[in-house]
């Protein structure tokens, strides 16, 4: 396995091996090219390569204009601006026409870090996860970025996909078996099931790893897709453990925790635990100690996965 | 200059225009007519002229596109469709009823020929620019889009106008119903959007400005529109809201109300239509 990589990096990358393959993708940004790592594919495909400006509602609508014409696009700018200023835009012209563009947003959730509150984006899962039609991912490593890039822009319609900006450990090697849909058991236990996406993948396990010290054997769930969820996997943590503790860099409401939630109250009633962003906003600081301080860490795992087997 | 025959072909489609856009507005009980007819002479231009457009085809490759950014003009657009044979007209007596195909604003999923949803303002011109980019690379058709002057009061608008300048969209052509009314009132009172013009012309567009009920105008700004090399252009239609229907002309009421009867017959009589 490779060193750390964040998620930006891989789909940098990725945009690259696919351009070389796939001579109808079109890449579009909205003047951070350097930040979200398309600026690789537009210098290798400049004549497939749109650079809108910093104009995200035009970066989002004309990325529709091209899908509708026959083309796979994919638009990347921060996760702020893609699920939220340009929300309506989002929805009505690639949802409701169900056109084929791919929304890498990057910089999600507070591992921005440095940049603060006004880049931190706790909503965006909420947001994008309404529009009828829109898959969701976010996935946790470098590799299992790549693959399930790989078919997303192979599979037809929108995709909302989250990366993020900082290097994480890898979990996966690239020939993983990982799909679109379907969640990935990677540790198991019969205590309890944490259920995680995106970067807090990699805290659950260490979180699961310090608990199994004290004899709590937690099973580990990548939920890499948040829309559709992965409802078999629910019900089997339901049945076959004592709870579910969901983990996420996003709001607790609305996000990888609301979608479990509606599906376990409708189909199998659980216990359950919420790890991730309060009802606050964040502010600036390291990372690792954003995620400690704002409850998002292994700790944090841990604690709420105590405090449910306690009852 | 366009032959005789050619003006009074699109004259008379125009006419058919206006009479199915006040007969379904009539029948839907709701919908937008003063904006509908005030853009009618330039769809009939667009659909019985300029365009290379197949009724049997509307996913024709290659083929020239419409976007109507001003999506709740929808009756102008479903009439030149179904006059121009894309659907039957029957249709457009279901308009805004639950099932049916036309819907209070345009859908791509559900009508032949329509080329973009719209309805939320600003969308469909910055789609245009879309679809221009890629025609370029696939050297397909032509885009037009027509925007509404309120419209223009959306940022996204400025967005999209910008991204055309620069990357020279010769192959996209906005054109603007300048009827200067909008829902609240006129538009120099709610706000101002002119100069129109100039506005475009900085963004680096080719400016015209027309009458947009003489056809003639119409087609002859098509045809330099497409003769322009290097730059978008956007022609600036100064109409006339609720235009052909007296009583509905320069009436910021008639943006989104239907007539009754009595004033649907009266419509048609000058129109010389029927229900």
């Amino acid at each position: 396995m490779a060193g750390k990589t964040a998620t930006r990096q891989a789909y940098g990358e990725f945009l690259v091996e696919k351009g070389r393959v796939k001579a109808d993708l079109i890449v579009m940004d909205a003047d951070l090219s350097k930040s979200t790592m398309t600026n690789a594919f537009s210098k290798e495909f400049p004549d497939r390569f749109f650079n809108m400006g910093i104009a995200e509602q035009n970066l989002f609508g004309a990325a529709a204009g091209i899908a509708l014409s026959g083309k796979t696009v994919c638009a990347s700018t921060f996760a702020m601006f893609a699920s939220g200023r340009a929300f309506e835009v989002v929805r009505n012209s690639i949802g409701y026409t169900h056109a084929n563009v791919k929304i890498c947003a990057t910089h999600a959730g507070i591992s921005v870090g440095e940049d603060g509150a006004s880049h931190q984006t706790f909503e965006d899962i909420a947001l994008m996860r309404t529009i009828p039609g829109m898959t969701v991912l976010n996935p946790s490593d470098g590799e299992s970025a790549k693959i399930l890039l790989d078919q997303a822009v192979d599979a037809d319609g929108p995709f909302y996909i989250r990366l993020g900006r900082a290097a994480v450990e890898p979990i996966y090697a690239a020939d993983a078996e990982i799909k679109v849909g379907k969640s990935v058991c990677l540790r198991d236990g019969g205590d309890c099931t944490v259920i995680a996406t995106g970067i807090l993948v990699g805290e659950a396990l260490l979180a699961a790893e310090a608990l199994a010290k004290e004899g709590i054997a937690v099973r580990v769930v990548d939920m890499h897709t948040i829309k559709p969820i992965d409802g078999e996997a629910i019900e089997k943590a339901a049945k076959e453990t004592k709870g579910i503790v969901t983990a996420e860099e996003h709001s607790v409401i609305g996000g990888l925790g609301g979608a479990v939630a509606e599906y376990a109250a409708a189909h199998c009633p659980v216990r359950m635990a919420f790890v991730g962003q309060g009802d606050c906003f964040g502010e600036s600081g390291k990372p690792a100690e954003l995620l400690k301080k704002y409850g998002m860490s292994a700790d944090s795992i841990a604690a709420a996965v105590k405090g449910m087997l306690r009852g | 200059m366009p032959d005789t025959n050619t003006i009074e072909k699109i004259k008379r489609a125009a006419n058919e225009i206006r009479v199915d856009i006040v007969k379904q507005v009539y029948f839907a009980g709701s919908g937008h007519p003063g904006g509908s007819l005030s853009a009618a002479d330039i769809l009939a231009a667009l659909y019985f002229h300029e365009m290379d457009i197949d009724p049997a085809k509307p996913a024709k490759a290659g083929r020239d596109r419409f976007v109507l950014s001003k999506g709740h003009a929808a009756p102008v657009l479903y009439a030149a469709l179904a006059e121009r044979g894309f659907f039957p007209k029957d249709e457009l007596w279901k308009l805004r009823s639950i099932g049916a195909m036309l819907q209070g604003h345009p859908s791509r999923k559900t009508t032949p020929g329509v080329e973009m949803s719209t309805g939320s303002l600003g969308q469909g011109f910055s789609v245009s620019v879309g679809m221009a980019l890629a025609s370029r690379i696939d050297g397909a058709g032509r885009v037009y889009t027509l925007l509404g002057d309120g419209e223009l009061e959306e940022g996204l608008v400025w967005e999209a106008a910008m991204a055309a300048g620069h990357y020279k969209l010769d192959n996209l052509c906005a054109v603007i119903d300048w009827n200067g009314l909008q829902i609240d009132g006129k538009n120099d009172d709610v706000m101002t959007v002119a100069p129109v013009d100039e506005k475009f012309r900085s963004f680096g567009f080719n400016t015209l400005l027309i009458d947009g009920h003489s056809i003639p105008e119409i087609i002859g700004a098509f045809d330099a529109a497409r003769r322009t090399k290097g730059r978008p252009t956007a022609i600036v239609a100064k109409t006339v809201k609720g235009k052909g229907v007296k009583f509905m002309e320069n009436e910021a009421g008639w943006h989104g109300k239907a007539p009754s009867e009595e004033e649907t017959k009266k419509a048609l009589e000058e129109l010389g239509g029927e229900l």
